[in-house]
């Protein structure tokens, strides 16, 4: 997957987990938790998402690094093969 | 009659440790003074109250000097603003150290301090300050703006908002922290009797509107007790309740008991990060550690090996509240920690622990435990208008003596739903249990139809009432689905108006709305389309069948069932 793939595949999961969110308005440093309002279990069902969109498994100490789409492309690019 | 035994003509034969509050007293006792001023007067005073972890790294003490000074002036802030004894102050942001020193002033003020979780939606919240006639508002610029200012004129009681953080304070609202830094430090704690009202806390009902439980500043004292002797926290011990204030624990257990018993207290504004957490524990020799199932098997689900970096080593107790800890949780927290998590039970109504696996008792995994010294328990079953106890090993709905300090006085303005809630000369918790034959009490679900996930619970009511808004939804009918992290979560089952048609785009809209209008604690993870849904003559939804429908369970009495689910 290209960068490009990554950003749009994230932010279709995350609006799929938090629909009431607007891609649009998201911005590349946008904390999940701190600006965009997810709580812990949406986290979670993002994270399950992710896994089963793009094959990477993501334990629970990494989830601070899908905390932004930055972090998010930066670090699902590395792992997926 | 089977209403006259409530809670005031019931018995109250344990003190719970209530004569080492009345020394020297004159027949008064104010939680704000207790938990404060008790300390410095004692000579503690540099001690440290709280060790505040900001979510960006940040690190602030503030000792019991520093919170009597800050809840002087807050309680200075709101007499200059015209304020009275009585009056409500609600309290809605994260967990900031303002928080601590408004719940505290307003305590010291005589006023009543009602916190509400910030994560709500605008709808929750703006329910819970209408039902509560709140006064004043304590909050942050950025929830005013998204969650309060389009209503707010439509409060009448509210005479007073007060903005926290540094930043643009909206229009019609005050800046808490330069009012602040010039009120006066000097504030005693007005001399509130025993029973004057404290502390309100939202809980949901399974219709209507959710209620206020309405508790008293004797409660304090039933704080101490169970603080003391549920939880082991000691004068100087390091103690972590990750609770949110906005939510019972986080202020009984996470405000005033750890306080009152003069512990250093850590309160960490970031939400649950596995690693963050450990080393939270490590670094700060953390000793007693209160937290919740679903926190709990997150930790589960990263595994042991993730511990391995960490020192647990100064953990000497742990304990667990929210929902029924599930065995396999207990005995792996020994494993990883060296402690096995104590699981205990109590409500928003009766303020403080009843039932909990208590320090250096034998921990059955799966179950709460056994009721605090004091606290008389039982499982009852309704006969006929009256209660019959149930003998061991029999499931029945769990049931307690009334009379212990901190329960609730009152559901605010429902006098009629308060009442329904003693029978007998019990109080009934609503939630089904059983005892074993060594006195354990087990958990085994609700008697209605509330919803518990992640440790809160949700009336489906305040769900469905929000989803019915949305243009294209014409019924709801909400029920809690068994999930393994939350222990439940919140599924809606939705029929559609003419001219909409079921499709993934319109579950997200619904559930978009829902979000917006309750916040994501509340709205529901899943929403499914039907044609109709079962309901009763009368028109009512019947949630117990979708709910024995989606668990593969009996169906039960389906004789008042007059339109299925399609």
């Amino acid at each position: 997957m290209t960068e490009e793939e990554i950003r749009t595949a994230y932010l279709e999961e995350l609006s799929r987990v938090a629909p009431d969110i607007d891609p649009e308005t998201v911005g590349d440093d946008d904390h999940i938790q701190d600006d965009l309002e997810l709580d812990s279990m949406d986290v979670l069902n993002l994270v399950t998402a992710l896994h089963e969109r793009t094959g990477v498994d993501i334990p629970e100490k990494d989830y601070p690094q899908i905390a932004t789409v930055a972090l998010a492309v930066g670090y699902l690019k590395a792992k997926i093969k | 009659m089977s209403h006259d035994n409530n809670a005031e003509t019931a018995i109250r034969d344990a003190s719970f440790g209530a004569e080492e509050f009345f020394q020297e007293r004159d027949g008064s006792i104010n939680i704000g003074r207790e938990a404060v001023d008790r300390h410095v007067e004692d000579g503690h005073s540099e001690q440290v109250a709280l060790l505040w972890l900001g979510k960006d790294g940040a690190r602030r003490e503030l000792t019991y000097g520093d919170l009597k000074d800050l809840s002087s002036r807050f309680g200075s802030v709101l007499h200059d603003n015209g304020l009275k004894q009585g009056d409500s102050v609600f309290v809605l942001m994260g967990r900031v150290p303002e928080l601590y020193a408004c719940a505290l002033g307003t305590l010291r003020a005589g006023m009543v301090f009602t916190p509400l979780f910030s994560a709500f939606g605008p709808e929750p919240i703006r329910t819970r300050m209408e039902i509560g006639d709140a006064n004043v508002l304590v909050t942050t610029a950025s929830i005013y703006k998204r969650k309060v200012a389009a209503w707010r004129d439509q409060i009448p009681s509210l005479k007073l908002v007060l903005i926290v953080g540094d930043g643009d304070v909206p229009e019609g609202c005050v800046a808490l922290g330069p009012a602040l830094d010039t009120a006066s430090p000097d504030f005693d704690p007005v001399k509130t009797k025993p029973e004057d009202p404290a502390l309100i806390h939202f809980t949901s009902g399974t219709t209507g509107k959710p209620k206020g439980a309405v508790h008293v500043h004797n409660a304090v004292i039933y704080h101490a007790y169970s603080g003391k002797h549920a939880l082991d926290l000691q004068p100087g011990s390091i103690y972590w309740c990750t609770a949110d204030p906005g939510w019972v624990t986080g202020t009984s257990y996470g405000i005033i008991a750890p306080l009152v018993n003069r512990v250093t207290m850590i309160v960490d504004e970031a939400e649950f990060d596995l690693d963050r957490w450990y080393g939270t524990i490590q670094r700060e020799k953390v000793e007693v550690w209160y937290s919740a199932p679903t926190a709990i098997r997150m930790m589960m689900r990263a595994g042991a090996e993730a511990t391995e970096p960490y020192d647990f080593s100064s953990l000497r107790f742990l304990a667990s509240v929210g929902e029924p800890l599930n065995p396999e949780a207990v005995v792996w927290s020994e494993k990883v920690f060296g402690q096995p998590f104590h699981d205990n039970w109590w409500q928003t109504e009766t303020g403080g622990i009843m039932i909990a696996n208590r320090p250096g008792m034998t921990v059955k995994p799966g179950s709460m435990g056994k009721p605090m010294p004091g606290i008389n328990a039982g499982i009852v079953e309704r006969e006929d208008g009256t209660l019959k106890e149930l003998p061991d090993n029999e499931i029945g709905e769990l049931a307690l003596r009334p009379g212990w300090p901190s329960m609730m006085r009152a559901y605010l303005h429902e006098d009629a739903r308060y009442q329904k809630c003693f029978v007998d000369g019990w109080y009934l918790s609503g939630d089904l249990a059983m005892r074993d034959a060594d006195g354990y009490f087990w958990f085994v679900g609700r008697a209605d139809d509330l919803i518990k996930t992640s440790g809160h619970l949700i009336g489906p009511f305040e769900v469905e009432s929000a989803l019915i808004e949305h243009e294209a939804v014409a019924e709801a009918g909400v029920i809690g689905i068994p999930d393994e992290t939350a222990g439940e979560i919140v599924k809606a089952y939705v029929t559609l108006n003419p001219d909409y048609n079921a499709s993934d785009e319109l579950e997200r809209a619904v559930r978009g709305h829902a979000r917006k209008k309750l916040g994501p604690a509340v709205a529901p993870r899943e929403i499914v389309f039907r044609k109709t849904l079962p309901k009763t003559r009368s028109g009512k939804i019947m949630r117990r069948l979708l709910k024995a429908r989606e668990l593969g369970l009996p169906e039960g009495d389906i004789s008042t069932l007059e339109t299925d689910e399609t």
